[in-house]
């Protein structure tokens, strides 16, 4: 029993008419562990969650979620498990602790229990202070905790959290991932989608980088990072506009390079000395920054896209 | 220990109504109250006084032919209000339909739930009407409780239908369109106000085929103690008809929306 992932994907395959926005992904998650979706908007990562979190009918291949099938016990599957859409979704009008309350007993907890839990899990949110305040004044970050507590009720072996800091600003987000790696040390096996980058290396242990309904990439933010990018990246702007035409002076220094409407990349062991080597050849492009590589670079290597346009 | 889903779903929407409801109950009993005052009494005593009022009227005085219809069509009004606005925005406002999707709750169950709190909120409107009535001689009679089963029986049949409509709908703009063309041409010519047989022939068919018709004529019948058997198991028959109907395709409607 321990040693059967808690999601077997095989060949998943999810249309909408001729539309195929899952189009046959293979994938496994452990218990415990902490993995994610990564891809631009539209690449079937919510598609998918959907159809794990048994409210959305699979059109094809196999899954099957703590060894149960979602087409036949989604009820069982869905008592086990923990959601946090994308948009709250919570009832505005009522008070944080009466939302809580609410989903509790969706999951027919007995009053007094979704009482205590309610009271329990605004606590681990740090929103006790506002047990009593009506949703609609609090603010975005207040609202994605309050969904994360009610996701929460029902004391669930597997969270799913579709874009959770999306829209949020940078101080709340950590606020959320702070929550989340809780989660994650008391043995909560995370899902989550997301198209930020900083987000998939903070929380995931491992992910998939989805495009087009399909998944190009798996493995560990670090080792998609080895295989696809080198160490270090060297950002170099030009005026606004002629970085195409620059490109050629910079060619083949680095290992490689890739040029976008803003800027020009050179993907490289050692940033500096390739900067060196830029300067060497009379270039003098506006601003140049030396980073380290991040799965940014990998989903552009990928795809030839940026992931947040 | 464990309580039916429907009825789960149904307290979601009383503990929101806990938060209003003084002034609901206050306007279920307040605005038909001086409806009656105004509209029963006064255009009552000039009908009364017409010539064979009586006759057309079965004996009843004006204001005990209209006041108990007023069950049943303030209970159309509030629960096919209630199916239009809150059911779309249990989709696309708030989307409380999905949330509770994303638990063991079915789609099945979420609807049965919410045409459950239909009839809860066309049972309230009808009793504010009741409670109304007592206020009159006329009406204070001990059919009232059975007229308000009656008139809740009436709100269903219009909400499940309209529950299962808007369920397939992305926006609001046929809500208006179905008050204008539907609700409001039956509060008129449902005959709630004068027996239907003083309309032409094709309208009386028109109004007998909807379902205000019928608890028009069980809450009048109810109040008056002129309920006869037979008569009345056609009228339940057929509003009962109506609200099975209804329900079985909001269900089909919430599978289909919420199991994309």
């Amino acid at each position: 029993m321990s040693t059967t992932p808690l999601i077997v994907a095989r060949g998943l395959v999810k249309r909408f008419g001729s539309f195929t926005a899952v189009d046959g992904i293979d994938v496994e998650v452990h218990r415990g562990e902490s993995f994610g979706f990564l891809g631009p908007n539209g690449a079937g990562k919510s598609s998918t969650m959907r159809m794990i979190g048994c409210v959305s009918p699979r059109t094809d291949g196999e899954l099957r979620i703590f060894d149960m099938d979602p087409a036949t016990q989604g009820k069982q599957i869905r008592a086990r498990i923990g959601v946090v859409p994308q948009a709250d979704q919570l009832d505005e009008q009522l008070t944080v602790q009466d939302n809580l309350m609410l989903y509790g007993r969706y999951f027919d907890l007995p009053r007094a229990e979704c009482r205590r839990r309610a009271a329990e899990l605004l606590e681990f949110v740090q929103l006790t202070d506002r047990a009593t305040s009506k949703i609609e004044p609090l603010s975005g970050g207040m609202k994605r905790r309050v969904t994360i507590a009610r996701s929460l009720v029902n004391e669930p072996e597997l969270l799913l959290l579709d874009e959770p800091t999306t829209g949020l600003d940078p101080q709340a987000r950590h606020v959320l991932w702070d929550r989340l790696y809780r989660l994650k040390q008391r043995g909560v096996t995370l899902v989550l989608t997301t198209h930020y980058m900083d987000e998939a290396e903070q929380l995931c242990d491992r992910l998939v980088v989805m495009d087009g309904g399909r998944i190009v990439a798996e493995g560990s933010p670090r080792s998609l990072i080895e295989q696809h990018s080198t160490r270090e990246v060297l950002e170099l702007r030009y005026p606004a506009g002629t970085n195409e035409e620059r490109a050629p002076d910079v060619a083949g220094i680095g290992d490689r390079s890739e040029v976008l409407p803003d800027r020009v990349l050179i993907y490289a062991h050692d940033g500096e000395a390739a900067l060196a080597e830029v300067h060497a050849r009379g270039s003098r492009p506006e601003s140049a920054l030396v980073r380290r590589s991040s799965l940014e670079d990998v989903f552009l290597r990928l795809t030839g896209r940026s992931l947040v346009d | 220990m464990s309580t039916p889903a429907p009825i789960r779903v149904w307290e979601s929407h009383f503990r929101l109504y806990r938060t209003i409801w003084r002034s609901n109950v206050m306007g279920a009993f307040v605005q038909p109250f001086l409806y009656l005052l105004g509209m029963g009494l006064g255009v009552g005593a000039l009908v009364d006084r017409g010539s064979g009022s009586a006759e057309l009227l079965d004996g009843l005085t004006y204001f005990q032919f209209l006041a108990p219809a007023l069950i049943a069509t303030s209970a159309m009004m509030v629960t096919s209000a209630e199916a239009m606005w809150p059911v779309l925005g249990g989709f696309k406002w708030q989307s409380g339909y999905h949330a509770a999707a994303a638990t063991p709750l079915s789609p099945g169950e979420i609807a049965t739930g919410v045409g459950l709190w239909h009839a809860t909120k066309a049972l309230i409107a009808g009793s504010g009407v009741a409670v109304a009535l007592v206020f009159f001689d006329g009406t204070r009679s001990p059919g009232l409780p059975l007229a308000v089963l009656f008139g809740g029986l009436t709100g269903v049949a219009f909400s499940s239908a309209i529950t299962a409509w808007t369920a397939t709908r992305d926006e609001d703009r046929s809500f208006p369109t179905i008050n204008r063309f539907v609700i409001t041409p039956l509060f008129l010519f449902g005959g709630a106000f004068y027996p239907i047989d003083q309309l032409p022939e094709w309208l009386q068919w028109v109004a007998k085929a909807t379902p205000l018709w019928h608890g028009v004529e069980l809450t009048r019948n109810a109040v008056n103690e002129q309920l006869e058997w037979d008569s009345t198991a056609v009228h339940v028959g057929y509003l009962s008809l109506f609200v099975v109907l209804g329900w079985l395709s909001a269900r089909r409607s919430f599978a289909k929306r919420l199991g994309r």
